[in-house]
C-alpha cells in the first residue's frame, strides 16, 4: 500500500489540470484583459518542543485569483472553490470590482507572453515524504537532545506545491517545487543553540547532524556572563547576516520605495553606497537557490544586479512599476492585489574567501552573534534596525571565544554595517527570506552598535 | 456543514481517536487600498474548508482540506489519526485536555451596517478624498488609505457533543502619510499604525473614525516631523498615548501570559516567557496602578467572539491585579496542566490551521486621570504617540519601541514636536514605574489585526483596551 502522503501529492492538480482551469476562467471572463493565478499545495509540518512532538499538521489547499482589467480599471477576486459556479462567480466579482474602479493612468497592460525557461525545483522523495518519515527525523533530533541532557524544540516542514499563471494575452507559465525546511533550538537551563536546513531535497536534511550543531552551541553558551552594551566588532553567522538582506530587500530593493524616494537606493544609482567587497543580486534561475523561473504575472525572472562592488546598481520591477519608468519588468511581481510593489525573492550576497576560523582570529575584542531575533526597522531610509541576539552569543578576546554572554539588543544601520564589512566567509547557507529564499555568507563587521542587554 | 462535521468526527472515532473536533470555516474578505490617487488594491477573497483535530493514544494529529465532500471528510479524518500515531514516535507525555466542554449554541457579531452591503463606489470615493487631502500637503510623497472587512462563519463540533455555529464580522481602516526630505522620512498614521485599526463591528466602525476629518492633520504632522528636533537621549518621564500603549500591552503582557509559551511549546519560534508558573499569584508585574484583563466579551473588541476554537465560551480573566501577576491565557490542555479549566483563548487562522493560545482583548484597565490633568501634573518629560517600531526579546523582558510622533512636556504643558522617538526598558521595571492611568473617557479597544505566532505561521486578530498612562524614569532616545 502506498504511503498516505505519496497518494496525496498525486492529488495536486498538475500542469494539465491547472491549465484547463485557467482556460475555463479566461473563457468565462468578459473583461478586456484577464489574468488568473493558481496555487495548489500539499504541506505538512511536524512541530516539537520539550523533546517530543506536540503539533503535527497536514494541509491540502488550492487558491485561484482573478485579475480583471477594463480599460485601466482593475479588480481582483479570489476563491478556493473550483466548481464552475464558483469560478464564474469569482470572474464576475473581479469584473464588478473593476467596473467600480477608477482609471489608473499608470497601468499600461497585463504582460505579453515571453519565453519562460524550465527549471527543475521538484524532488520526488521530498513530495512523497510522509508523517512517519518526518517523525523519524524529529525523533532522532529529540533523542540527541536527551542524550546531551538538553531539550529540543523546532519544526520540520515538507511541501509540494504548484503555481500557474495565465492571461488573456497568451501568457501561461507553470512551476512545481518541493521544500524541506527544518529548524531546531536546543535549550538548557540558561542557554540555547540553533540550527536550520532548507533544501528542495529532503535527503539534504540529516537529523543527527542538525541536532549536533544546535547542541554544541547550546552547551557552549551555558553559564553566560553579562557584557556592557556598546560598540563591538562582530562576527555575524550566516543565520544573522541573512537579516541584513531581508531588510535591504524589504526597504530598498523594490521599485516602489525607490520611485517614492523612500529607499536608500533612491537617486543613488551609480553611487558607491556600501563597501567595495559587498555585491548583492537576485537570481531566480540559479541552481544555488530554490529556483522560480517567473513571477506572479508570468513574466520570466531576470537576474538583477542590485549592488555591485558596493555601487548601487538597480532595483526590481513588476510590469506596473516598470511601466512608470518605461522599463521592462524584471519578473518580480507579487500576486495581484498586493500593494507592497515588486520584491526580490532569490537573493544572493557574494561569498568572500575567508575561513570562519580566520575571521575569529582577526578580532581583538568582539562578539560572535549566532542569530538575530525580532528585528524591526527604526529608520527605514537609513535602514536602522533594532533587534536582539539569540541562541548563542559569545565574547571574543584575542581571536578566541572566551565566554558565552547574555543576549544583547542592537540598534544599527545595516547600510553603515555593509560599509564596515572586513571579512566575508567562503561558505554560504540557503535560508528562508522575508519573501522567497536567500543565500548568505557569514560576515565580520567592524563597530556594531549594541544598545541594551537582557537578563538571559 | 453539520453533516460534514459529523462525518469527520465519526470517521476519526472509528479510526481510533479518543477525542476529535472538526471545524468548517467559510471566510469572505474585501480590501480596498488607495495609494496616492490610484486604487492599487481592490480585492475580494473567499475560502471554504475544514480541519480535523484528534488525540490518539495521547498524541495530537491534525489535517485540513478545501474539498467539501463526505469522502474527503473520511480521508482527512483518517489522515489526522495517522499523523497522531506518527506523533507518538518521539515519545513524550500524553495529552490531557481536562474535563469535557459540551456546548450547543450559536453566536453572531452584533453590527449596524453590513460592510459588504455598502457601495464600493462610496468606499472608493471616501479613500480617494482622504488621499487627496493628504497629498495636498507639501513634502508628502506617499499617501495610502485602506478599508478591510471580513465575515467568517465557523461551524465547530466535537466528539464530546459540542456543536457551535458562529458568524463573526470585522471591519477595519487606516490612513497613512509619508513625508520625505533630505535624508529623512517621516510617517503619520491614523487611527493606528502597523496595519490598521479594526474591530468586530460593521461599516459604522469606519464612519466613527472619521478618516476624512483627520487626513489633513495626519499629513501636516508627517511634514512637520521632517524638521522636528530629534529625540533627546536620557532618562525621563514618558506619557504614552493609548494606541502605543496597546502595542506595549500586546508585546509585554499579552504574549508573556500565553501559557503555551510559558510551558515551552513555542520555544523554537515565538519564544518562551519570563512569567514562569512559580510566579503565578506572587510576582509583582507592575505598580498598584496596573490592572490587566483578558476579556473576549467586550462589545466591538477585535478579540471578541462567542466561543474559542476548542469550543470554550468567551470569558473575562484577570491577568494582573493591582500589579500582581494572577493569570494566564490558556487552552484546555495547558489549563489542565495547572489544574485549571481553559479560559477560552484558543483560536486558529482559518480552516487549515490548528488553534493556538492567542490573545483575546488583553487590556489595561482605566484609571482616574484625564489626559489634560496628567500632562499638567508632569513637570518634565515626553509624550509619545502611535507606534513606529517595536522589538522585544523572546522571553518578553527587554523591549525597545519607537513612535511616529512625540512632544516635549515642559512645566505641565505639551511643547515642541520631537521626531524619531524611542524608549526602552525591561518589562517588570517598566510596568512598575507606571504611576498614572487615564480614565474610561480615554479608553479605546485598539485592534491589532496582524499578530503572528506558530509554525506554520498564523495571524491572529487581537484587541487591547487602553487609555494613556504615565511612566517614570524611562530610557528614551537610544537611536544613533
Amino acid at each position: 500500500m502506498p504511503r498516505l502522503q505519496e497518494a496525496e501529492y498525486r492529488m495536486l492538480p498538475g500542469e494539465t489540470q491547472l491549465k484547463d482551469t485557467a482556460d475555463r476562467v479566461l473563457a468565462m471572463s468578459r473583461a478586456e484583459q484577464t489574468e488568473v493565478l493558481l496555487f495548489s499545495s500539499h504541506s505538512a509540518l511536524t512541530r516539537f518542543a520539550n523533546s517530543y512532538i506536540h503539533q503535527n499538521v497536514d494541509d491540502t489547499s488550492v487558491d485561484v485569483s482573478v485579475r480583471a482589467v477594463i480599460g485601466r480599471k482593475i479588480g481582483v477576486a479570489g476563491t478556493n472553490v473550483l466548481s464552475d459556479e464558483s469560478l464564474r462567480a469569482v470572474v464576475e466579482r473581479a469584473a464588478t470590482l473593476a467596473a467600480h474602479q477608477r482609471e489608473n493612468e499608470d497601468f499600461q497592460s497585463l504582460p505579453a507572453p515571453q519565453p519562460v525557461r524550465r527549471v527543475d525545483a521538484w524532488v520526488q522523495r521530498t513530495a512523497a515524504f510522509g508523517p512517519d518519515d518526518r517523525a523519524r527525523v524529529v525523533a532522532a533530533v529529540c533523542d540527541a537532545a536527551r542524550n546531551a541532557k538538553v531539550t529540543a524544540a523546532g519544526a520540520f516542514r515538507t511541501s509540494a506545491s504548484e503555481v500557474a499563471v495565465a492571461n488573456s494575452l497568451g501568457v501561461f507559465a507553470y512551476q512545481r517545487e518541493t521544500n524541506a525546511d527544518i529548524n531546531t533550538t536546543m535549550m538548557s537551563a540558561d542557554s540555547s543553540g540553533y540550527a536550520a536546513r532548507l533544501s528542495m531535497d529532503v535527503n539534504d536534511i540529516d537529523g543527527p547532524t542538525l541536532a549536533a550543531e544546535a547542541i554544541d552551541k547550546c552547551l557552549r553558551s551555558a553559564n553566560p556572563v553579562s557584557l556592557e552594551p556598546g560598540v563591538y566588532d562582530v562576527i555575524l553567522e550566516d543565520y544573522a547576516a541573512s537579516d541584513i538582506l531581508d531588510y535591504l530587500a524589504y526597504l530598498g530593493f523594490s521599485a516602489q520605495p525607490y520611485q517614492e524616494k523612500r529607499s536608500f537606493m533612491s537617486g543613488r544609482l551609480g553611487e558607491k553606497i556600501v563597501g567595495e567587497n559587498v555585491t548583492i543580486w537576485d537570481d531566480g534561475l540559479s541552481p544555488e537557490t530554490i529556483p522560480m523561473p517567473f513571477d506572479f504575472e508570468g513574466v520570466p525572472k531576470r537576474r538583477v544586479e542590485l549592488i555591485t562592488n558596493g555601487v548601487a546598481n538597480g532595483v526590481v520591477y513588476d510590469s506596473y512599476y516598470g511601466g512608470k519608468e518605461d522599463k521592462p519588468s524584471t519578473g518580480h511581481a507579487l500576486p495581484a492585489g498586493a500593494t507592497y510593489g515588486p520584491l526580490p525573492s532569490n537573493l544572493f550576497l557574494k561569498a568572500g574567501d575567508a575561513a570562519t576560523d580566520d575571521m575569529l582570529a582577526s578580532i581583538e575584542r568582539g562578539i560572535w552573534v549566532s542569530r538575530f531575533w525580532y528585528t524591526r526597522p527604526v529608520h527605514p531610509l537609513k535602514v536602522i534596525v533594532t533587534g536582539m541576539t539569540r541562541d548563542g552569543t559569545f565574547l571574543i578576546e584575542k581571536g578566541k571565544i572566551t565566554a558565552p554572554i547574555k543576549n544583547l539588543r542592537f540598534t544599527q544601520s545595516y547600510i553603515d554595517a555593509l560599509n564596515q564589512v572586513e571579512m566575508i566567509s567562503r561558505q554560504t547557507r540557503l535560508m528562508p527570506g522575508m519573501i522567497g529564499v536567500s543565500r548568505v555568507p557569514s560576515l565580520k563587521v567592524k563597530s556594531w552598535n549594541f544598545s541594551g542587554a537582557t537578563e538571559f | 456543514m453539520r453533516d460534514l462535521v459529523s462525518r469527520a468526527l465519526d470517521t476519526a472515532s472509528q479510526q481510533g481517536a479518543a477525542y476529535a473536533d472538526a471545524r468548517v470555516v467559510e471566510r469572505r474578505a474585501e480590501s480596498i487600498t488607495v495609494r496616492n490617487q490610484n486604487v492599487e488594491g481592490l480585492t475580494a477573497d473567499e475560502s471554504l474548508g475544514f480541519g480535523v483535530r484528534v488525540i490518539v493514544d495521547g498524541y495530537w494529529g491534525f489535517a485540513g482540506s478545501y474539498r467539501m465532500t463526505p469522502e474527503e471528510a473520511d480521508r482527512v479524518a483518517a489522515k489526522a489519526v495517522a499523523i497522531a500515531r506518527a506523533s507518538a514516535r518521539a515519545g513524550g507525555p500524553r495529552a490531557d485536555i481536562g474535563p469535557p466542554e459540551v456546548h450547543v449554541d450559536a453566536y453572531r457579531t452584533p453590527f449596524r451596517i453590513d460592510p459588504f452591503a455598502a457601495s464600493p463606489d462610496d468606499k472608493i470615493a471616501l479613500l480617494l478624498r482622504v488621499n487627496g487631502a493628504m497629498m495636498k500637503v507639501k513634502s508628502i510623497v506617499m499617501a495610502e488609505s485602506n478599508v478591510y472587512y471580513q465575515r467568517e462563519k465557523k461551524t465547530f463540533g466535537s466528539s464530546e457533543g459540542s456543536f457551535i455555529e458562529q458568524d463573526l464580522v470585522e471591519t477595519g481602516c487606516s490612513i497613512e502619510a509619508t513625508a520625505v526630505d533630505e535624508g529623512e522620512v517621516q510617517q503619520r498614521s491614523y487611527p493606528n499604525s502597523v496595519g490598521r485599526h479594526q474591530g468586530t463591528e460593521g461599516w459604522e466602525f469606519v464612519e466613527r473614525w472619521d478618516l476624512a476629518g483627520n487626513a489633513p492633520r495626519v499629513a501636516e504632522e508627517a511634514a512637520a516631523l521632517l524638521t522636528a528636533k530629534p529625540c533627546p537621549a536620557g532618562v525621563t518621564t514618558v506619557i504614552l498615548d493609548g494606541s502605543q500603549l496597546a502595542l506595549q500591552v500586546h508585546e509585554s503582557c499579552g504574549h508573556a501570559v500565553e501559557l503555551d509559551r510559558v510551558l515551552g511549546t513555542e520555544a523554537a519560534y515565538a519564544g518562551t516567557s519570563f512569567l514562569t508558573t512559580e510566579k503565578l499569584g506572587n510576582f509583582r508585574y507592575g505598580s498598584d496602578a496596573v490592572n490587566l484583563t483578558a476579556d473576549a466579551t467586550i462589545p466591538g473588541g477585535l478579540g471578541t467572539f462567542g466561543y474559542d476554537d476548542e469550543g470554550v465560551p468567551a470569558q473575562s480573566t484577570p491577568l494582573v491585579s493591582s500589579g500582581l501577576f494572577v493569570g494566564y491565557l490558556t487552552s484546555r490542555e495547558t489549563a489542565a496542566s495547572l489544574g485549571q479549566r481553559s479560559n477560552g483563548a484558543m483560536r486558529a487562522d482559518g480552516f487549515n490551521r490548528i488553534p493556538l493560545i492567542r490573545m483575546t482583548n488583553v487590556s489595561l484597565e482605566p484609571g482616574e486621570w484625564t489626559l489634560a490633568d496628567l500632562i499638567a501634573a508632569t513637570d518634565d518629560g515626553i509624550y509619545m504617540e502611535t507606534n513606529r517600531s517595536w522589538s522585544i526579546d523572546q522571553r518578553r523582558l527587554n523591549f525597545q519601541f519607537g513612535t511616529e510622533l512625540a512632544r516635549e512636556i515642559k512645566n505641565g504643558k505639551l511643547g515642541d514636536l520631537v521626531k524619531n522617538a524611542t524608549y526602552a526598558g525591561m518589562t517588570p521595571q517598566f510596568w512598575g514605574s507606571c504611576d498614572a492611568v487615564c480614565n474610561r473617557d480615554h479608553w479605546v479597544v485598539w485592534g491589532t489585526p496582524n499578530c503572528g505566532k506558530g509554525q506554520p505561521e498564523q495571524v491572529a486578530h487581537t484587541g487591547h483596551g487602553t487609555s494613556p498612562a504615565r511612566f517614570r524614569n524611562i530610557q528614551v532616545g537610544l537611536m544613533k
